[in-house]
C-alpha cells in the first residue's frame, strides 16, 4: 500500500471555499439537507485514494451521442444540435485519462424523462437524456447532444433553471468524486438561479459556464461548447513516505 | 508579483438534483434499455470470498423525513482489505456500488461482502469500513461518510479516534440486526446527525 514506487501521495485537501455553501436559504431544499455540525477533517487514506475504474469496454457506440442513443440511431432528437467537449484535469494541471464522465439533461423543451418530472412541456419520443464517455489519454472527452431548455421549478414562486447539463466524474480516487452542472455562455437565467447562486465565488461560478467554441462547430450541422473539468489532485513530493515531522 | 503556481482550482460542485437517476441509474428513472445495464449494480459477483452481508437504512433530512430521492455510492476493499486492482485482490469484488433510496419508502439496501481492515500509509490499520457518498436534491456538495460495524474491533481506528464527542462514533456504526444483516441510518442534520467527512 505504501510502496514508494507507486504511492502517489495523499489527496490535496479540498478547499471548501471554492464550492457552494451547503446551507443556502435561497435554495429551500438545502436548508434541511445540510449538516449543522462541522465535517471531520483528516488526511486521505487508501479508502479515498483508490477508486473504481471503468474500461472502454463499458461503452456502446452511441453512449456519447444523446441525439441518437435513445432510439439506437433510428431517429434524431429535436433541438439545437451541439457538441460539448473539453478535458478532465487535476489541480496539478495534469490530464485525467481513462475516467468515466456521465451526463444527464432535460430535452429541448425543458422536460426530463423521469417518473418524477410532471412539467407539461412534452417528452420528445426521440430523446432519452443521458450519456457517458471515457476520457482519452490526454483527458479529452466529447458529447453530441441538443441544448436543453430552461424550465420552472418549485422553490420561490417563479424560479427557472437556466439551460444546464448535469455531469458526474469519477477520477481515479473515490475522494475525487464530483457531480456538478454545465451552464451556457450568455444565459440570463444563470444570474437569477438560486442553485447557481450557492457558489459564492464568482470566478468559480464562471468556471461552470461553457463558452461557445466555433473552432469545433461543424458547418451546417452543430454548434460547439467547450467545458474543462478540474478534479482534486494528489500531493506528490519526494518526502511523502517519511513519518510526519521527521 | 511572484511566479505563477500553475495549479488549477477544483471545479465547483452543484447539486445532483432530483433527476440524478437519469444519468446514474437510468433504469430507476424509467429509462430502460439505454445502456445494457446500470453502472454499479453490485460490488461483488458470484464467488466473492468472505461473509456476504446486507445493510439496510434510510437517509433522513433535518425534519426526520426519510428522503425518497437520495442516491448513494459505496466503495470498499475485499474481505482481506485489498481494493480492486491491487495485487492479490479478490477478482469477485469490484468494490463499487450505486443504489437509490426507494421512491416510496426511502429505504436503501446494500448487499456486499464484509470488508477487511486496511493498512494506513506510515503504519497501523483502519477498522473494516465501507466508504459512502450521498448526493440528492438540496445537497450542494456530495456528503462523505463511512459505515463501520458494531461487531468489529474499532478501538484503534484512526478516524473514529478523532471524534471528540464519543457518542457521535455511534452514528458511523452499522448495527447488527441478524445473521449477516445490519442497519445503518444516515441523518443529515439535527439530533443524531451523522459524522460527515472531509478527507
Amino acid at each position: 500500500m505504501t510502496d514508494p514506487a507507486t504511492d502517489l501521495g495523499p489527496l490535496i485537501p479540498r478547499n471548501r471555499a471554492v464550492h457552494p455553501v451547503p446551507y443556502d436559504p435561497g435554495y429551500k431544499t438545502s436548508m434541511t439537507r445540510s449538516p449543522n455540525l462541522p465535517l471531520l477533517s483528516m488526511e486521505s487514506t487508501p479508502s479515498e485514494e483508490t477508486g473504481p475504474r471503468f474500461g472502454h469496454g463499458l461503452l456502446a457506440e452511441l453512449d456519447n451521442n444523446l441525439i441518437l442513443n435513445w432510439t439506437k440511431g433510428k431517429a434524431a432528437a429535436v433541438g439545437e444540435r451541439i457538441l460539448v467537449h473539453g478535458r478532465v484535469l487535476d489541480e496539478n494541471n495534469r490530464p485525467v485519462p481513462h475516467t468515466l464522465v456521465e451526463v444527464w439533461q432535460a430535452n429541448a423543451g425543458g422536460r426530463y424523462r423521469h417518473i418524477k418530472d410532471t412539467y407539461f412541456a412534452p417528452l420528445d419520443p426521440n430523446f432519452g437524456g443521458c450519456g457517458r464517455t471515457i476520457t482519452d489519454e490526454q483527458g479529452y472527452y466529447e458529447f453530441l447532444t441538443i441544448r436543453p431548455g430552461a424550465y420552472p421549478w418549485p422553490n420561490r414562486a417563479n424560479d427557472w433553471r437556466p439551460s444546464h447539463i448535469h455531469f458526474s466524474v469519477f477520477g481515479h480516487s473515490f475522494g475525487q468524486r464530483l457531480i456538478s452542472q454545465l451552464y451556457f455562455q450568455g444565459d440570463p437565467l444563470i444570474d437569477m438561479c438560486p442553485i447557481a447562486a450557492t457558489v459564492k465565488d464568482r470566478g468559480q461560478l464562471d468556471q461552470l459556464v461553457a463558452p461557445l467554441d466555433m473552432t469545433k462547430a461543424r458547418p451546417m450541422d452543430f454548434l460547439a461548447y467547450k467545458f474543462d473539468i478540474v478534479l482534486r489532485g494528489r500531493r506528490q513530493t519526494m518526502f511523502e513516505n517519511r513519518p510526519e515531522g521527521m | 508579483m511572484t511566479q505563477d503556481l500553475n495549479t488549477l482550482t477544483e471545479t465547483a460542485s452543484q447539486t445532483a438534483g432530483p433527476y440524478v437517476h437519469i444519468g446514474c441509474i437510468p433504469s430507476f428513472a424509467g429509462l430502460k434499455g439505454i445502456y445494457a445495464e446500470d453502472l454499479g449494480l453490485s460490488p461483488i459477483s458470484d464467488g466473492a470470498k468472505g461473509q456476504i452481508i446486507t445493510i439496510t437504512g434510510s437517509v433522513y433530512d433535518g425534519t426526520g423525513w426519510a428522503m425518497r430521492d437520495a442516491m448513494i455510492e459505496s466503495w470498499q476493499p475485499d474481505a482481506a482489505g485489498l481494493f480492486a486492482g491491487q495485487d492479490g485482490a479478490d477478482p469477485a469484488v469490484n468494490g463499487f456500488c450505486r443504489f437509490a433510496a426507494d421512491k416510496d419508502t426511502g429505504e436503501f439496501t446494500l448487499r456486499t461482502v464484509k470488508p477487511g481492515k486496511t493498512p494506513m500509509r506510515g503504519g497501523g490499520f483502519q477498522a473494516p469500513h465501507i466508504s459512502v457518498w450521498i448526493v440528492a436534491r438540496g445537497i450542494n456538495i456530495g456528503l462523505s461518510t463511512r459505515i463501520y460495524f458494531d461487531d468489529e474491533d474499532n478501538s484503534d481506528d484512526p478516524l473514529l479516534s478523532r471524534i471528540e464527542q464519543r457518542p457521535r462514533v455511534d452514528t458511523l456504526l452499522a448495527k447488527k440486526t441478524g445473521d449477516g444483516a445490519y442497519r445503518f441510518d444516515i441523518r443529515l442534520q439535527g439530533a443524531g446527525e451523522t459524522v460527515f467527512l472531509d478527507l
